[in-house]
């Protein structure tokens, strides 16, 4: 069985380009034919992933693997790293900027929505050095040809 | 019923992806807070919002909306219009706000 390998370098410091890597890997399981539900499970997680990146630890790189069973994301960063995973992943938890929470993100979803859509959620973190979230998404009955 | 039934029973104005204007509209979510959004609004969902930047784009394709509606006649700017067209979403805008919109959708629905 292939596997897919994709790259992005994502840019912390431009907020307007927030979520094109998610709508990029969209567009490729759209195109491979996965099943549609693990399409948007993968979108969603990979998005707040992605957005994390950006508010909180201006940018990062992504990598993912699609198989025809599997969807794996990495999610690496050099930021600040999270002091406290669990309150993190408290529904409603944020420590996002007013200016940032004016633009409609900031709700605590970002980490509760991860867990919700993935299968696998891995979260490895050190404050002052960075995290590494690796997300794996299970894909059903699939007929995509890789 | 389709965008276009939509948008012309309640008077709704296209911004943008008038030519996507015979997609399904199958339901209605309501909400400004993009996270919320995106993990709880239906594929074929109506998104009612006043959250008009280019970042409700992402989350309209991300999550399949059939089309944004701005309330109150709530901006949409020129980075967001762009970014639609280039993605094919259809954003109407409403001169009432959520709540009468929401309420004369669910009438529509039955």
């Amino acid at each position: 069985m292939s596997i897919l390998k994709l790259h992005y370098d994502i840019d912390g410091s431009d907020f307007t380009r927030a979520g094109e890597a998610s709508g990029k890997v969209k567009r490729v399981l759209k195109k491979l034919g996965l099943d549609a539900e693990a399409i948007r499970n993968v979108s969603i997680a990979m998005y707040e992933g992605e957005i994390n990146m950006v508010i909180h630890a201006g940018g990062g790189e992504i990598d993912v693997e699609i198989s025809s069973e599997l969807v794996t994301i990495v999610l690496t960063d050099h930021g600040p790293g999270i002091e406290d995973v669990s309150l993190a992943m408290k529904e409603g938890y944020s420590t996002a900027t007013d200016n940032i929470r004016s633009l409609g993100f900031g709700a605590g979803m970002g980490l509760p929505n991860i867990k919700k859509y993935a299968n696998e959620v891995a979260i490895d973190t050190k404050v002052g050095v960075g995290t590494t979230i690796t997300i794996k998404i299970y894909v059903p009955d699939c007929s995509a040809e890789l | 019923m389709t965008v276009k039934e939509l948008a012309t029973k309640l008077d709704l104005h296209f911004l943008c992806g008038e030519e996507q204007a015979d997609r399904p509209v199958t339901g209605c979510y309501c909400g400004d807070l993009l996270s919320w959004v995106m993990s709880r609004a239906k594929e074929g969902d109506a998104w009612l919002t006043v959250m008009g930047n280019i970042n409700s784009v992402g989350v309209a394709v991300l999550a399949d909306i059939a089309c944004i509606v701005l309330t109150e006649n709530a901006p949409f700017d020129l980075p967001a219009l762009e970014r639609a067209r280039q993605n094919r979403v259809v954003v109407l805008q409403a001169q009432k706000n959520t709540y009468e919109i929401a309420a004369a959708i669910a009438n529509l629905f039955g």
